[in-house]
Formats: structure tokens, C-alpha cells, sequence
């Protein structure tokens, strides 16, 4: 599992939900890059064309509000985007992004600090935001356990694979 | 310690005396839910990668062609085969083909799929709609739905408990859609953010069985996990007409922690609208009076049951659109009632057009998707933006009664303000 992710910062604002994420019209498709060709294109539209791997997204409160679609997290997964740093997020994107082993982090304080095309840092064993051009640490809210067990995983397939297992019904 | 009502059915299905919020548990769920978007990709962590071999059990998965069928293109199109193609290879029982179901989240409390006591695992987040009837309901995404289809469980965390108790008599024209947009305008897209709601009190006892469903349905967007009710006569009368199988109902305990308890009197709330872009940006229908539209929608989850139709009906009968207002049924159940009771002939006389059941153009699917700049008034339950279609189409939420009014007036209009029906031209 990856735990360093090092990228340029791309900022959005709060309640930032799912149709803005992938629009409903995107959703004949469950392959990650073929929804990253649109993914938060109506927020920002440099971002699906410009977005490298390793790049970190930042917004505001109440990230991925709104559809159960795991279109959401797959498409920003497709854009090879490391991570999703927020002050809060919508239940239903964090628990996917979670069961799809997509770093989500809440840390208000890094959100409010750093702006569009900063290069930003997240350390998931330090728990730690680090800012280089202001040498500023912010430490990230840390995921309840059975949370954080699932992420080491690599998500729920996996973790759900092993239980399967164990029952002999695979 | 007593514990609310989401705390009992969470603690009932995870085979525990008690449990407290925060706590995190694998619960045993009683249907596992999907449609035609959301089912493929729980399809494939099925197959693909999971390996398993059979659904837990086969009377308790339920797939529903809703969101893109009848199909709109041939991406859609196979879509819908992957899920049409898995329900026959695992002979589930409840799919629903096209001309038998419609939106699920109207079809399966009509059915007596789900029932009180239940705890449900849906792959769409309107799952809260059942909560209305008393079970744990809530909207999960496809690796979750494609998890509990193999294992019949589900890890959650349990959340801490709102309750919000409502007194009151609703103002004519006034009903359930206008209390939940009040509340969510109250406290806000997340005020309930990783928590239940557990609505009670006289107004809600008071309200049939299809305006609880409107109510629990918006929990989500409020950030809610689940829209709770609990069951009285009412409710169990429903579903013992229409039941699958025996059900448990389960009560929150007197003794109950909550979170924080909102209290609400309806007996002065005005017809209430959301307006652009958040569903929480709501006005009083005095505030927002005379704003031009383009288009009006009648349907979805929220109100395209038989009683909203019926509501629409009324106001619209005898007159004319002056706008194009479209009607989707949100099941065939829904579709052929409304047929036998002459509503859509009188949708039809007034220059509207009844589409086919579903959830057609509320998520911008098709059937009534919006142009740059266009305004539409809905009965759905979403505004965000480019939900309906364009990105910078405007979309208001509203109650039926509000919408069919606005569909006469061209513009959003009190129905008593809509002056006497004029006689048709012959």
C-alpha cells in the first residue's frame, strides 16, 4: 500500500457532489479512465486534462455529497490523482473511497493553507500535510482503526475475499 | 443504556444486545439492492473480484432497470444486459425488466420487498426512502452492493441519532416535501452528516405512508445515512397488504441518547422551494413568486408515487400548461392506477407529456434534460448543478401541487393564485 503522496495541489470549493465529480451522463462507463476523461470538469475544466499522477486534490467542506455512484471515486482513481484532502466529506464518497483504498484525508487546516498548483505533500504512516514552500506540517484527523485496516488492505475486495475464503465459499 | 431506533436494528442484524454510535460492526442485511447504473460494477467485484460463485441468497437480491431504460444508447443498453444477464445466471428473484418495475425506491416498498425491521443495503442513495417504514435503509456504492450480494452482510458504523419531532397541521397545499426541504434548509446539505434521522411527532403520524416515503427519502440530502420513522398502525397495515415474507418491527427505546432533538411546527410552513444549486437554499413560495420557467418534471423517488400524481392532477385538471411539463410514473404500478383513474388523461389534456416509468431525467439521464441556461421547477431531489442536464441550467424543488401550478402559469405560482379554470376550447 502506498503511504507518500507528493503532488501539485488542485483546489475546490465545498459541496463539491458527485454530479460536478461525474456527470449522470458519464455513467455508461465503469472503466477509471475512460470517466477520467470528464472528471470534475464542470468545477475546473484544466483539471481532467491537465491533472498528473500523484496530483492532490483539496476542497472545502462536505466533499462528494449526493450519489452512491463509485463512479466518483473511480473516475478520480482513473485520473491517477494520489489523494483527496478536505475539511469534511459526503458519507457515501468517503466510505467508497475508503472500500476502494483511495487515500481520503481530513485536514482542515491544510485545506485553508494551501492554494491551486502549491506541491503538497501527505505522509499516511506520519499522518502528516507537509507544505515545502512554507515548511508548515499540519497533522490529518486520524481514520477510526477498522477504517484504517480496511485502507491497509487494499479495500474492501480483498478484505472481503479473505473472509470469503475462510467461510469456503470461493 | 437505552438506544434509538437506528441503534436497535443495527444492533438486531449484528447479532449484539446493544450498541453506541461510533461503534463499528458487520450486520446481517435483509435485501441487497442495485439498479441498471449502479449494479454493473457490483457485478464485477462479484465476478471478477470477489470469484464468487452465488449470490447469499437469491430471494434477497433485487435489481431494478430505472435510471437509463427503456435504454437511451447502446452504452446503456448493455449496461442493463449485464445486470439483465447476471439476474437470470444467479436466478435472482426480484429483477425488474422494463414494463414491470420502474424507480426502485417506489417499487419495492409497493412490492413488500422491504419491510419493517429490515436492514437494507442499496446501491443508490435514495436507499433512505425505506426508512419510512421502520428499517435501517441506506445508500451504498457498487463495491459494497457487489460485497453483500456475496457475503449477505455489511460493515457499518453506527451512527449518532437526530430526532426530529414535528406538531403541527399543514396549510393547504402545503405537505411532506415542503417539511423536508424546510428542515434541510434548517440545518443545512450536511447538518446530517454520518448520522440518522428519526422523525416523529403528531404531523408525521398524521401523514399517509407515500408522504413518509418523501420525507425519509431526502435524509441524504441532508448528508443523512438513513431517514427513519417509526412504525405505527399505519405502517404495518401497508405492509402486511403487500408483504414478501414475516417482518419484525423494531422501536427506539424511551430512554434513547440523541444527538440533538430539532423541533419543528408546520402549522405556519408555506409551500417551501429549492432554489439553485443546493438543495438547502430554500425560500417560502412568497419569496420566490413570478420567477419565469421553462419546463416543469412530475416524478422520481421522492414524488412520482400515485398520491403525488393524484396532487398534480388536481390543480392541472381542467386546465392548461403553459409550459412544457413532463410526468414520469415512478413505477407501472404507479402508471396503471394513475391510467384506471383517469389522472393521465387529465395530464394529457392539459398538455403535458406522461413518459414511461423511471427516473428519466431527474439525474439528467434523458427524457427532459436541460439546455445551457434553461429553468426547470421539479418535484425531484436535486439541484446540484448540472444534475438535470447543462451545467448551467437552474433547477427549483418543489412540491407537486407547487409544480403542476407552475406548469399553468408559466412561472412559480401559489395554486390559489391561479385564478378560475377557464373553459376548454372545443
Amino acid at each position: 500500500m502506498k503511504k507518500h503522496y507528493q503532488g501539485k495541489v488542485w483546489k475546490f470549493g465545498r459541496d463539491v457532489d458527485t454530479d460536478v465529480i461525474i456527470a449522470a451522463r458519464y455513467l455508461t462507463s465503469i472503466e477509471p479512465e475512460v470517466l477520467a476523461e470528464n472528471c470534475l470538469e464542470v468545477a475546473d475544466p484544466e483539471f481532467p486534462k491537465q491533472v498528473k499522477e500523484g496530483d492532490i486534490i483539496v476542497a472545502e467542506e462536505n466533499f462528494g455529497c449526493g450519489s452512491s455512484r463509485e463512479h466518483a471515486p473511480l473516475a478520480i482513481i482513473g485520473t491517477k490523482a494520489g489523494a483527496v484532502i478536505a475539511k469534511s466529506f459526503a458519507r457515501i464518497f468517503y466510505r467508497n473511497a475508503v472500500n476502494l483504498a483511495l487515500p481520503v484525508v481530513i485536514c482542515p487546516e491544510a485545506v485553508d493553507a494551501v492554494q491551486k498548483g502549491d506541491e503538497l505533500e501527505l505522509d499516511l504512516d506520519a499522518g502528516e500535510v507537509r507544505l515545502p514552500k512554507s515548511g508548515q506540517v499540519f497533522k490529518v484527523q486520524p481514520m477510526p482503526d477498522f477504517m484504517a485496516q480496511l485502507f491497509a488492505a487494499g479495500g474492501l475486495v480483498p478484505y472481503t475475499r479473505k473472509r470469503l475464503e475462510e467461510m469456503g465459499r470461493v | 443504556m437505552g438506544m434509538t431506533l437506528a441503534e436497535k436494528l443495527i444492533a438486531k442484524h449484528a447479532g449484539k444486545d446493544t450498541v453506541v454510535p461510533g461503534e463499528f460492526v458487520t450486520a446481517k442485511v435483509d435485501i441487497v439492492m442495485a439498479n441498471d447504473v449502479t449494479a454493473p460494477a457490483a457485478i464485477r467485484v462479484f465476478n471478477k473480484g470477489l470469484d464468487a460463485k452465488e449470490v447469499f441468497d437469491r430471494e434477497r437480491v433485487a435489481l431494478c432497470s430505472s435510471h437509463f431504460t427503456p435504454n437511451k444508447d447502446i452504452a446503456s443498453a448493455e449496461m442493463a444486459k449485464v445486470m439483465r444477464d447476471f439476474a437470470k445466471a444467479q436466478s435472482i428473484k426480484y429483477y425488474f425488466e422494463v414494463g414491470r418495475g420502474g424507480v426502485e425506491h417506489v417499487v419495492l416498498p409497493e412490492k413488500g420487498i422491504v419491510l419493517p425491521g429490515d436492514l437494507i443495503v442499496g446501491g443508490d442513495s435514495h436507499t433512505c426512502t425505506y426508512g419510512a417504514l421502520g428499517a435501517f435503509a441506506s445508500g451504498f456504492g457498487s463495491t459494497d452492493v457487489g460485497c453483500a450480494m456475496a457475503t449477505g452482510d455489511v460493515w457499518l458504523r453506527v451512527p449518532e441519532t437526530i430526532r426530529i419531532v414535528v406538531k403541527g397541521k399543514f396549510l393547504p397545499w402545503v405537505g411532506a416535501k415542503d417539511l423536508v426541504l424546510h428542515v434541510i434548509g434548517r440545518i443545512g446539505d450536511d447538518g446530517a452528516l454520518y448520522q440518522a434521522l428519526q422523525w416523529e411527532g403528531e404531523t408525521i403520524e398524521d401523514l399517509s405512508i407515500s408522504g413518509r416515503l418523501t420525507i425519509s427519502n431526502m435524509a441524504i440530502e441532508a448528508g443523512g445515512k438513513a431517514g427513519l420513522m417509526i412504525p405505527d398502525q399505519k405502517t404495518i397495515d401497508y405492509c402486511n397488504e403487500r408483504k414478501t415474507r414475516e417482518f419484525t418491527p423494531q422501536y427506539p427505546d424511551a430512554d434513547a441518547t440523541y444527538f440533538r432533538t430539532i423541533e419543528v411546527d408546520v402549522s405556519a410552513l408555506e409551500p417551501t422551494i429549492s432554489c439553485p444549486m443546493l438543495p438547502s437554499n430554500t425560500r417560502t413560495i412568497s419569496q420566490v413568486a413570478g420567477q419565469e420557467l421553462d419546463q416543469i418534471y412530475i416524478g422520481s423517488c421522492t414524488n412520482g408515487r400515485l398520491e403525488d400524481l393524484r396532487l398534480a392532477a388536481s390543480v392541472l385538471k381542467g386546465r392548461q400548461t403553459a409550459i412544457r411539463t413532463i410526468v414520469v410514473p415512478g413505477s407501472q404500478e404507479v402508471w396503471m392506477q394513475a391510467n384506471a383513474e383517469g389522472i393521465l388523461q387529465t395530464f394529457a389534456e392539459a398538455g403535458c407529456v406522461v413518459s414511461t416509468p423511471g427516473c428519466g431525467a431527474c439525474l439528467g439521464g434523458y427524457m427532459g434534460v436541460l439546455g445551457k441556461d434553461e429553468r426547470c421547477l421539479s418535484t425531484t431531489n436535486r439541484n446540484y448543478v448540472g444534475r438535470m442536464g447543462h451545467p448551467e441550467a437552474k433547477v427549483w424543488l418543489a412540491n407537486p401541487a407547487i409544480a403542476a401550478a407552475a406548469a399553468v402559469a408559466g412561472k412559480i405560482t401559489h395554486p390559489d393564485d391561479l385564478g378560475p379554470i377557464e373553459e376548454m376550447a372545443v
